[in-house]
């Protein structure tokens, strides 16, 4: 296929949101040129919640920061909305694992408007009139005129979550967002990420090693074999009120697909180029 | 041995309703009024200083030689009297001036380094290249060849305060900006930023604990250059500043206003240390919880 049909095809109604086509990722340590994913294709339609599930090791979170336009693929291209990624930009944004990814110098509510108004988007009045509506999407109103190091750690990603969809970004980015929480907090979250999903339909590109984690928040899951990444299956997520039998299913069938791969990989060197 | 095998004993789950809090006392008790004083570290501050002029009297009287080490009393009474009759307070200002022009003129010199530092790589090496050359240089030491540059006057000793103010400030702001987070110099460049508003929105607030203490350093170095370079020569005739008042008190051994100049220096890094420091402190990395 001519570049020009793939165009033209990007841009029909059914086209997906976000194409990611044989992408080839590499990064340099010190010693090694690793590759971190080998000519991965995916496609995210809008309203997507789509998982990228696989072991550590697996490129998953080089695979979103690519998409974030943080990193170059040596081969293959993202697109979208049909254009290619080159850069990061506010039409992705971007929530992290790490707490500290709010500014410190500004308060919550600070810290949603900010991209707004960086961006150039809106007016200073009315950022804040938006940013204070998704604080509110993440019942955190009373402490919007808290400093970050004031608040817990659900609390802050709650922020980050709450500054990225007020953005209303194409597709919101999420690199492990739960990963450092406890246990009972990180239940919560993800009931309520579903919960403002439903609300507003947003598009998200998830990323977790959770296999309990993708079948509850996604919708889509993309498994991902490591060293280097490819993609080793994409499957339909079930429903929130799948009954358990069938959850507990897909687990094992998800777990017994990675676990080939942990077997594989003792056989294999690591792919070093 | 059996007792090892044996199991735990089987035990009844335990099911307990919270006491309401009334039941048992004070659960929040407000600090004594002593508690709350030593709490202000103004407040200690003070009485440590109290405590210095204490042992300084009762030495310098124990001594009982002016010429050698007046009194506090002495020294203070020099200090009004020069602040209000005499001419400190007029040398303090063209000091003061002189000071902040060096100083100002530093910083903008500093923080334009360090942004052709951070944009690009030959910059990082030619900002490490100067400071390891020029830092361990005394400003007092380019004294002589500012003379020749920029005459007898204020020039020479602006041209030494920048040299002394520059490497501190670059240095700081410089490892200051390369230990920020990389999550925040991500969710930086995830907003669009880049270039000048990348650095002044995002590494300037987040490095700002040492950009702070390089501003310090820098004041320091500032004036201690300037009162060692007018001790060499006023700034210009007739209207020298604190180092030239000290040595010209000195010359006609009216040592309480020796003192009196010294502690006027003192005085004024007390102030800016624990005023306008203080309050900027208060107002940036410790409202953000970057320093604590």
């Amino acid at each position: 296929m001519t570049t020009n049909a793939r165009n033209a095809k990007d841009a029909a109604p059914h086209a997906p949101l976000l194409a990611v086509r044989g992408v080839t990722l590499q990064y340099k340590t010190k010693e090694h040129l690793v590759t971190a994913t080998y000519r991965v294709d995916f496609d995210v339609h809008r309203s997507d919640r789509f998982i990228l599930l696989g072991p550590s090791g697996c490129g998953k979170s080089t695979l979103l920061k690519a998409v974030g336009g943080y990193l170059k693929p040596i081969e293959g291209d993202i697109r979208l909305k049909g254009e290619t990624v080159t850069r990061p930009g506010p039409d992705r944004m971007m929530v992290f694992q790490e707490f500290d990814q709010l500014l410190p110098w500004r308060t919550v509510k600070e810290n949603v408007m900010f991209p707004l108004q960086a961006s150039g988007r809106l007016q200073r009045k009315a950022a804040e009139e938006k940013a204070l509506e998704y604080i509110a999407k993440v019942n955190l109103t009373p402490f919007a005129d808290s400093f970050p190091h004031t608040l817990s750690g659900g609390m802050k990603q709650r922020v980050a979550i709450a500054r990225g969809m007020a953005m209303e970004p194409d597709i919101l980015l999420m690199d492990e967002p739960f990963a450092a929480l406890d246990a009972l907090t990180r239940r919560k979250m993800q009931d309520e990420l579903l919960a403002l999903w439903e609300g507003t339909r947003f598009t998200v590109l998830f990323v977790t090693h959770s296999i309990p984690e993708a079948i509850k928040v996604g919708s889509r899951i993309l498994l991902l074999s490591p060293h280097p990444g490819q993609v080793k299956a994409e499957l339909d997520s079930l429903p929130r009120d799948a009954n358990g039998a069938d959850v507990t299913a897909l687990e094992q069938r998800i777990h017994a697909m990675l676990f080939a791969d942990a077997v594989e990989e003792q056989r294999a060197p690591e792919v070093v180029s | 041995m059996s007792r090892v095998m044996e199991a735990p004993p089987a035990r009844p789950e335990v099911l307990r309703e919270p006491v309401s809090s009334s039941a048992f006392g004070i659960v929040e008790k407000p600090l004594s009024a002593w508690e709350r004083i030593t709490n202000v570290g103004a407040l200690r501050k003070v009485a440590l200083l109290v405590i210095l002029a204490v042992v300084w009297e009762v030495y310098a009287r124990s001594l009982d030689n002016a010429l050698l080490f007046p009194t506090f009393t002495a020294t203070v009474a020099a200090f009004f009297k020069g602040l209000f009759g005499g001419d400190l307070f007029a040398k303090a200002i063209t000091s003061l001036r002189v000071l902040l022009m060096g100083y100002a003129a530093g910083i903008a010199c500093a923080a334009l380094l360090t942004i052709v530092a951070i944009t690009s790589r030959i910059g990082t090496d030619l900002l490490e290249l100067l400071t390891s050359m020029f830092n361990p240089l005394p400003a007092i030491a380019l004294l002589p060849l500012a003379l020749i540059w920029f005459g007898l006057g204020a020039g020479s000793i602006v041209f030494v305060i920048i040299h002394s103010v520059l490497w501190a400030v670059a240095l700081n702001t410089h490892s200051g900006f390369l230990s920020v987070s990389n999550t925040l110099r991500m969710v930086g460049r995830n907003y669009g930023l880049r270039g000048l508003p990348y650095v002044g929105r995002i590494l300037i607030p987040a490095a700002f604990p040492s950009i702070l203490t390089g501003l310090k350093i820098g004041w320091a170095f500032a004036w201690r250059t300037l009162i060692a370079a007018e001790l060499v020569f006023g700034v210009s005739s007739g209207s020298g500043g604190l180092g030239w008042f000290i040595y010209e008190n000195k010359n006609q051994l009216e040592i309480p206003n020796v003192f009196a100049g010294l502690f006027t220096v003192i005085v004024i890094g007390l102030l800016v240390e624990n005023v306008i420091f203080r309050v900027v402190e208060a107002r940036t990395v410790r409202k953000w919880g970057l320093q604590s």
